[in-house]
């Protein structure tokens, strides 16, 4: 059995590549540059939590209950503090991104499939196809979409995977929305004309000469609706209809930390920080691909 | 203009149709609509009681005309929790929706707009950078943590409003001042680009040319220029707000529609939170329309170039 090469392809150049990607443009604006960072740091607490993290998110200490963060008097023992239970809040900050992170990245390339091909699709056929999905755009446009959410999963239960499923089905509008109107104006477009005329099959036409001249709105729209999602996720766990209980998520420590308020705020005020950092990095960064990509597009 | 409307509302009629049948799907979700409608604790014999009383053994299509006839003729179900018709229940609850949503709007606007042409007018400067900065973190701040926010510094800390519920002009504060934080944010940047886009048209640059003051050509022609399209967000965006009032409304115990609709969840009340649903859809589509004549009325362009034809 042959191995695959490990390196990519003959020739390549990490510099060169770096030099004509958009990457480097992103990363010449400075709000582009700190939204990167804050999302590299973000993902990389994620992905490394079972090594970074000083304790076991779930491990209780009754001992060392509600200690304050070290900047507000604590020790280093918890730097960020512990809960009501004794746990440390900084591990469980740093495994609860993994499922925000998680549950914002899968919602959000859900949600971009399904509202890609429906728009795809409304804006390639003319007549009844179009009128049909079109107005079914509309029907989901006008329920509000928290609602909707919250309806759905008080019907089907709470839970991960109901979670991903209807928030993906409440926001594919979004994509649809926009890849219906740029489709409209592609499919008009010579090169298009051309490919028919040299006798193109309809699905090579949709996937080879449309698709991906319509993919720079739905890579900024799916960057921004990362950042939705996970606040949509933390606020439907807040309010009981997310992640299962005793999962660390950072909607969960907010709405654990609701209760002690008064007499500690930190449990309230990191978990909703870190939301608010990562939201941030992802919009800077989702802003700056945005006027790299497009600058006329309006997302 | 009259057909134009008719046209609209016809539009209209369609997508209420469709939001009226994901509405009966939501009850057929689960499988067993008696798990949505009745306590948990309920015996399988009082499930099948029930269910041969509301026709739930009936094929779906005949279930389904009967729901519809039942919504058109303005029944839309039953709550046996408060015993009272389900629509009796929304409409007793919207005043208090419609009070927060629009003094957030009111509030969101009146400081969004005059932050907007300001940091369009400065543009480059501090004051520019400030305000878009916060803008985007406000449009970063989960709005029910932001309202826990509030309650922490206002109502623990500094014991200065209230923490929840209804009564007077205090309690209103807290849940407006949150729920206008996102929209602010995002009305005053679109006023930002809106008003950056009509000042560097030809004719503002005229204007300053032929010498007119500086606030005759930033209100006078650029704002009202760039008010038109902003008129249709801001008009959108109380759409937005009666969907974020669910979560406002349930952190400040606010008794408005949306806390009556996540009760309504917790408690199996379903037939309260199908028609919270088709009530707040249908004055979503409802405002779309006015929103879209009262834009087509505003714009002459549209209104002279046959826009309603």
């Amino acid at each position: 059995m042959t191995t695959a090469p490990v390196s990519a392809s003959p020739g390549f150049n990490l510099i060169r590549w770096y030099r004509s990607s958009p990457l480097r443009r992103i990363i010449g604006r400075s709000a582009g540059t700190i939204g990167l960072g804050i999302l590299l740091i973000m993902v990389s607490m994620a992905v490394f939590a079972p090594w970074l993290a000083p304790y076991d998110p779930n491990a209780q200490s009754l001992l060392s209950r509600l200690k304050p963060p070290v900047f507000a008097g604590g020790t280093w023992k918890h730097i960020l503090g512990t809960d009501h239970l004794g746990r440390d809040l900084l591990s469980r900050l740093m495994y609860g991104a993994r499922i925000s992170l998680f549950i914002g990245f899968t919602t959000a390339l859900i949600a971009g499939v399904i509202g890609t091909t429906v728009g795809i699709i409304a804006g390639f056929y003319e007549g009844a196809v179009r009128s049909v999905l079109m107005r079914v755009v509309d029907v989901f446009l006008a329920i509000p979409y928290i609602l909707f959410a919250v309806a759905v999963v008080g019907a089907l239960g709470a839970g991960i995977t109901n979670l991903i499923l209807v928030l993906a089905c409440t926001r594919w509008v979004q994509f649809a929305r926009i890849v219906y109107g740029q489709t409209l104006s592609v499919r008009e477009k010579e090169y298009v004309e051309a490919a028919r005329v040299r006798g193109n099959s309809q699905w090579r036409i949709l996937t080879a000469h449309i698709l991906p001249n319509v993919s720079t709105p739905i890579i900024v729209v799916m960057t921004l609706e990362v950042a939705f999602m996970i606040i949509m996720e933390s606020a439907m766990t807040f309010l009981g209809l997310g992640v299962s209980p005793g999962t660390p998520t950072w909607g969960w420590m907010l709405a654990e930390g609701k209760d002690y308020m008064s007499i500690a705020w930190w449990l309230s005020v990191v978990p909703g920080m870190a939301i608010v950092a990562t939201v941030l990095g992802i919009n800077l960064f989702g802003d700056a691909l945005r006027d790299t990509l497009d600058p006329r597009l309006k997302v | 203009m009259i057909s134009y409307i008719v046209k609209r509302l016809l539009q209209a009629l369609l997508v209420l149709l469709g939001v009226m049948t994901l509405v009966f799907f939501l009850l057929h979700l689960s499988g067993d609509p008696t798990q949505l409608l009745l306590p948990l604790d309920a015996t399988a014999a009082e499930r099948a009681a029930f269910r041969a009383r509301m026709g739930f053994n009936d094929p779906l299509p005949l279930q389904y005309i009967r729901f519809a006839f039942d919504v058109i003729s303005g029944n839309l179900g039953f709550s046996y929790r408060h015993s009272a018709p389900a629509v009796h229940l929304v409409l007793e609850r919207l005043p208090a929706t419609f009070q927060l949503t629009g003094s957030a709007l009111i509030a969101a606007t009146c400081l969004a707009v005059p932050i907007g042409v300001i940091a369009a007018v400065k543009r480059g400067t501090a004051v520019d950078s400030i305000s878009m900065a916060l803008a985007l973190l406000g449009q970063a701040m989960p709005v029910y943590w932001l309202g826990l926010m509030l309650i922490l510094l206002f109502s623990v800390t500094l014991q200065m409003l209230p923490s929840g519920g209804r009564g007077g002009w205090e309690t209103l504060i807290l849940p407006a001042a949150t729920l206008a934080v996102f929209s602010m944010a995002r009305i005053a940047r679109l006023t930002r680009s809106g008003m950056l886009d009509v000042l560097s048209q030809d004719y503002i640059r005229t204007a300053r040319a032929a010498g007119i003051p500086t606030r005759t050509v930033v209100f006078k022609f650029g704002l009202r220029n760039a008010a038109i399209p902003l008129i249709t967000v801001i008009g959108l965006e109380f759409g937005v707000l009666l969907g974020g009032a669910v979560i406002t409304e349930t952190i400040f115990s606010w008794p408005g529609v949306g806390r009556l609709a996540v009760d309504s969840i917790f408690a199996r009340d379903y037939p309260v939170v199908q028609a919270v649903v088709l009530v707040l859809a249908s004055i979503f589509v409802l405002i779309n329309i006015a929103v879209d004549v009262l834009y087509t009325y505003m714009d002459p362009r549209i209104r002279e170039g046959g826009g309603f034809k």
